[in-house]
């Protein structure tokens, strides 16, 4: 009674399993050889599902991909300070965390007591965290990042799971290459790819230099070397172009809320 | 095949160190017999969280485990030779995975996906959440991730194989179930007033007696660092599960204590109104 | 006598405040109105409470009871509460009402006879809180098992891993002492015994009373009846590790022969605190926590949750409401999650007819290639945590890419628009008529699903059905039309109604309601053009991550493709003020569609039982929290 059914259902699969072969036809014999074959392959232009063969290849996560989370630190060969924690230990990661999985020591300066910005210990356990990704999204230092390496099974959970201050730093290069357009996004933000605190000094140093500069030429004003006169002006120029664009940026964001306001109002 | 002694697979007529012996004659046969194991691990059909979710993506087309021999998922433990703890373990439910886990046979192999069955995951502060499957069942492989992708879960079950490949059948701790036979049972948890693990009993006894006298029970010495910060929480802890009724609540939180105090007046107040209206009426 | 039907016939259609006055007005002594600051609704004395809500359906036309939930007010007012929220299911919004308690000797008369769908709420009440429900017929604890030692939802209890009431814990910052939190409890197994207990009399007693009422042994009558052929009524227990019973859930049953006398659904094997914990979160950090309870649909789970909680900050003075390009990112990402979920559940309702994992295969094909957009946007396949208050995480990406980052690693490069435009124009369409052609017609499951596990009309109201089970049951009730969210009210979509309430039927309006979904996700695409670039956030801005969210309570609710979900919120002035919730309750559809189970599973045979609770459609993590 159920004879044709049966057959109907059969023949789905009979049709599944040859349309790969036509497929395979379609590609003749590229189709897993190519790189941009394995984009076709795992996007909406195939026909029907195709495995990947995971140890062989692997789906490259994409940029927003959250995994366990890591540090950055500078890189090793960072002309200022080099291997530097970008956390100053602010403590909103571990307040945001939903699980309460991060465990931070605030780092203390021995002699006076006082703390220091950066973090003495880091922990956190990876068997509680839910990889929600509150501690890189309000981290206000960008000092704390989703990994992508999910290839972390273990054998131990006592000493493996808890990743600490070591295990968790990784330099910002590292970040540059797995998130190239959000941590483009984020330098945007803070003005430069260096730590914050690192933009803040040198645009110290730099306002500093122009004052002493400015003040050197007013000083000796005939005798001014004209290389140094040139250097300065460069300086003064660039910071007058930098107020400029700072500016134009405050105009548009400006415009872009009163229009929004209006929309509001409408 | 239960009487043979693997020991003598490898007497051979060349002198073999003492501690070479369990290597060499039985690699071969070794690696035939872990070969054999670990293509064709069969999970069992047994799904308990989120993680099970994407451990049935991981069996799905895209991912496919059939590659690894392990597509044949039973569900019936006496067929299956993996358990994928897939999920959040509630103490309701740890005691038929107890149950399960002694119904596998040997050689049986615990692989915990994600971080609940790891650790408790972001649940592990739930009363009826058990931190992690080992503390009952001993566990081969953890998959860390909330929840691991497929991917990673493939490499969970890689990393299992490898550890399969490890085994050597010249050593009886790796392959107990050709030597001593095969391992005990665990004892099924009891659910009572909350889970009681059989093997603690004796613990649970004197922690028992040590309450009743009155004593702190139920925590364990911490670092005098750590006790300036946490220990005035770890007293609430400690705590006898029933609390007290509502007005005996005691508490070291200041706030919470001035707002129990108005409370407390407040009810005071409202009894002796309450009172004077019976007298009136 | 026909005034009066005119005047009735106005009040079931009539807006809240006419149905509170009429009840004012009949009940002058029992009602009151709700005046703490921030709450509304009334307030029924709980003697009345029954003829009130009776009152309430019959007269008033309130047919739908949505929600109920405990409260416990310690602290504050010294008293429990119970909440309901009945709607009719001919649209509109809520009727909130409410009965106070004190704690001790807590009790609240039963609902279950003018809504039987109050059923499973009132004993997770009873189990959670200790709210005792004279008049219910099978008070009996629901989650958590028999002899658990205390009520764990009540303010007072404390969990063996208790740190603090509210999160964040100090120790974690600035002298965070790490430690695993079993180093707090000496078993590490975070359990706590009460000190008065007994290890020489311990009995575990949680089963007994699981059987205590299937009608177990040998019934004496029938042997006597020398004609017949003897036979003795069977106790099965179908889980809770069961291949086809969707996670951990466990159903005892009685069987004649093959045929099904009784069926008891037993939950709680993946009741994982959701609402304890939840009432220790701040107010964001719960937005993670609800992607785990529906976990194939975490986006709206999300959804409803925000809109909960933007309810209650819109009584501050500074709330601006979501910008229109979030509230189209929302609505894309929520019709995105139905289609997933309802290709998830036809695919393993095959599963469950005996056609094992081939059709889930097919089924779930377009899942990977929706979770893959997912996962480019907001970071996870599963668990999405993507809304925030006032908007969403992040806007689309431009482009769906990768970097390689580990050996092997394969790349993929598509533009978004032309991605999502491609998926929801070809892709799957095609696999949702493919399906149809596959099912609609087969003998097969026309021979195993018609007619079976049928649900009247009046049933399926009476026992609190929701989504897809409600409407294949002939009930039009829709929450994105009967109380409509987000930009719901501008797109143009049919809610999908089927009037047999069989299984069959309740597989075609899945497949209907993917359709529907498609024809809202084409009208999003113009308007994801439109918006391009614009806000996901008002101002443009970050939202804090430790919101203030003004004293009082709301209810959001939202269609989820499992039924209504909806989230009751409280938020006291306690010792932390605003920055926790003081309640936090989930309205489960999976949880509650069960309660018709036991009804729809009565009379028919053992292998439908499983279709019929995979026609239903349930996930654990909604279930049992």
């Amino acid at each position: 009674m159920y004879g044709v059914g049966i057959l109907k259902g059969l023949g789905v699969t009979i049709k599944h399993f040859i349309d790969t072969y036509v497929d395979d036809i379609r590609y003749a014999g590229r189709k897993y050889m190519r790189q941009e074959n394995f984009e076709v392959r795992q996007g909406l232009k195939a026909q029907g599902a195709f495995t990947v063969q995971y140890p062989e290849e692997k789906i490259a996560v994409p940029e927003r991909f959250r995994f366990v989370p890591f540090l950055i630190v500078d890189d090793a060969d960072h002309p200022e300070r080099p291997g530097h924690d970008w956390c100053t230990s602010c403590g909103i990661c571990a307040k945001v965390c939903p699980p309460q999985c991060i465990w931070i020591v605030r780092g203390e300066n021995p002699q006076t007591g006082r703390p220091i910005p950066e973090p003495e210990a880091f922990f956190i356990d990876i068997d509680i965290c839910m990889n929600c990704g509150y501690c890189s999204e309000f981290c206000p230092f960008d000092a704390i990042k989703m990994d992508h390496d999910y290839e972390l099974a273990s054998y131990d959970r006592t000493g493996a799971h808890i990743h600490d201050k070591q295990k968790l730093s990784k330099p910002f290069s590292y970040w540059r290459t797995i998130a190239p357009t959000t941590a483009a996004e984020e330098a945007e933000a803070r003005g430069g790819w260096e730590h914050t605190d690192v933009i803040k000094e040198r645009k110290k140093a730099e306002a500093a230099a122009a004052k002493a500069a400015k003040a050197a030429a007013q000083a000796e004003q005939a005798e001014a070397a004209p290389e140094a006169e040139a250097q300065s002006e460069q300086d003064a120029e660039a910071a007058k172009a930098e107020r400029l664009r700072k500016r134009e940026a405050a105009l548009a964001r400006n415009r872009a809320r009163k229009e929004q306001e209006n929309q509001n109002d409408e | 095949m239960s009487q043979l002694d693997l020991r003598e697979l490898h007497s051979t007529e060349f002198p073999v160190p003492a501690d070479m012996q369990s290597n060499v004659a039985i690699t071969s046969l070794s690696k035939i017999y872990n070969w054999s194991r670990r293509s064709s691990m069969w999970p069992m059909l047994f799904g308990l969280a989120c993680c099970a979710i994407e451990m049935i993506a991981t069996a799905a087309s895209r991912y496919d485990t059939a590659r690894f021999g392990m597509e044949v998922m039973r569900a019936t433990p006496r067929q299956s030779d993996l358990m994928i703890v897939s999920g959040t373990v509630t103490k309701k439910m740890i005691v038929p995975i107890v149950r399960l886990y002694n119904q596998m046979p040997e050689p049986k192999y615990v692989l915990a996906m994600g971080a609940c069955a790891s650790g408790g995951g972001p649940f592990k502060e739930g009363y009826n959440v058990v931190s992690g499957i080992d503390q009952y069942v001993p566990v081969d492989v953890y998959v860390p991730g909330c929840p691991p992708t497929p991917q990673a879960l493939l490499n969970g079950l890689i990393a299992l194989q490898k550890r399969i490949d490890g085994q050597s059948l010249g050593n009886m701790d790796d392959v107990p179930w050709y030597g001593v036979g095969p391992s005990d049972p665990v004892p099924v948890p009891i659910l009572g007033p909350d889970i009681i693990d059989p093997r603690q009993m004796e613990m649970i006894r004197a922690q028992a007696e040590r309450a009743a006298s009155g004593e702190s029970y139920g925590t364990r010495e911490l670092p005098a660092a750590a006790m300036d910060v946490i220990a005035p929480r770890t007293e609430a802890a400690a705590r006898p599960a029933q609390a007290p009724a509502a007005a005996e609540v005691a508490t070291d939180d200041p706030d919470r204590a001035e707002a129990l105090r108005k409370r407390e007046e407040a009810l005071a107040r409202k009894r002796a109104r309450q009172a004077a209206q019976n007298l009136d009426s | 006598m026909a005034d009066q039907t005119i005047n009735s016939e106005a009040l079931k259609t009539g807006d809240i405040s006419a149905a509170v006055d009429y009840l004012k007005a009949q009940y002058p002594d029992a009602i009151s109105d709700d005046t703490r600051e921030g709450y509304n609704g009334i307030i029924i004395a709980r003697d009345q409470l029954v003829e009130v809500a009776r009152a309430m359906r019959d007269d008033l036309g309130f047919d739908y009871l949505s929600n109920a939930a405990a409260v416990d007010y310690l602290g504050i007012e010294d008293s429990m509460e119970m909440v309901y929220h009945a709607y009719r299911t001919s649209g509109g919004a809520a009727l909130a009402f409410k009965a106070q308690t004190p704690r001790a000797q807590a009790e609240i008369p039963s609902l279950i006879e003018v809504w039987p769908g109050a059923d499973f709420q009132e004993r997770e009440a009873y189990d959670l809180h200790g709210i005792a429900f004279p008049g219910h017929p099978n008070l009996r604890r629901i989650l958590l098992w028999d002899g658990f030692d205390g009520h764990p939802l009540r303010k007072d209890w404390q969990e063996a891993y208790y740190e603090e009431d509210h999160k964040p814990f100090e120790s974690r910052w600035p002298k965070g002492f790490v430690r695993r939190a079993e180093e707090l409890n000496i078993y590490g197994k975070n359990v706590k015994y009460p000190a008065d207990l007994d290890l020489n009399s311990l009995a575990d007693t949680s089963e007994e009373s699981v059987y205590a009422n299937m009608g177990l042994g040998v019934d004496v009558q029938q042997l006597d009846n020398g004609d017949e052929l003897q036979t003795d009524k069977l106790v099965v227990n179908l889980g809770p590790h069961h291949p086809s019973t969707h996670g951990v859930f466990r159903m005892v049953v009685t069987l004649n022969g093959e045929t099904v006398e009784k069926l008891e659904p037993v939950m709680g094997y993946l009741h994982r605190n959701h609402e304890k914990i939840g009432e220790r979160n701040a107010w964001l950090h719960n937005m993670p926590f609800t992607d785990r309870l529906d976990y194939i649909s975490s986006m709206s789970n999300n959804l409803g949750y925000a809109l909960a909680v933007e309810q209650l900050l819109a009584r501050g003075a500074r709330y601006q409401p979501p910008t229109y390009r979030a509230e189209v990112v929302r609505v894309l990402m929520v019709e995105l999650t139905r289609i997933v979920n309802h290709f998830w559940a036809i695919g393993f309702l095959l599963n469950d007819l005996g056609a094992f994992f081939t059709p889930a295969l097919y089924a779930i094909n377009e899942r990977e290639l929706i979770l893959d957009f997912f996962e480019a946007v907001a970071g996870s396949r599963m668990m999405c945590n993507y809304m925030r208050f006032g908007g969403i995480y992040k806007d689309l990406p431009e482009r769906i890419h990768a970097v390689a980052n580990l050996v092997n690693d394969k790349m993929r490069d598509y533009d978004t628009m032309d991605y999502l435009v491609e998926l929801i124009n070809e892709r799957i369409p095609r696999a949702v008529d493919q399906l149809d052609q596959y099912l609609t017609d087969s003998e097969i499951i026309r021979a195993r699903t018609i007619g079976v596990g049928y649900l009247p009309k009046e049933m399926a109201i009476a026992y609190s059905a929701a989504g897809p089970l409600l409407r294949a049951s002939g009930v039009s009730y829709d929450v994105r039309r009967a109380d409509p969210y987000s930009i719901y009210p501008e797109l143009d979509f049919d809610v999908a109604v089927r009037y047999n309430g069989d299984i069959y039927d309740r597989y075609l309006i899945r497949l209907d309601e993917m359709r529907e979904s498609l024809r809202i996700l084409r009208q999003l695409l113009p308007r994801l053009e439109v918006t391009h670039g614009e806000p996901i956030m008002p101002g443009g801005k970050q939202g804090p991550y430790m919101p203030r969210v003004p004293i009082g309570e709301s209810y959001g609710h939202v269609e989820n493709p499992k039924g209504e979900l909806g989230y009751y919120v409280v938020s006291a002035g306690d010792a932390k003020g605003t920055q926790n919730p003081w309640r936090y309750h989930v309205r489960a559809p999976s949880f509650i569609n069960l309660t018709a189970l036991g009804q729809m599973c009565r009379g028919h045979k053992v292998a439908d039982i499983v279709a019929i609770l995979g026609s239903i459609d349930i996930v654990l993590g909604e279930t049992d929290r």
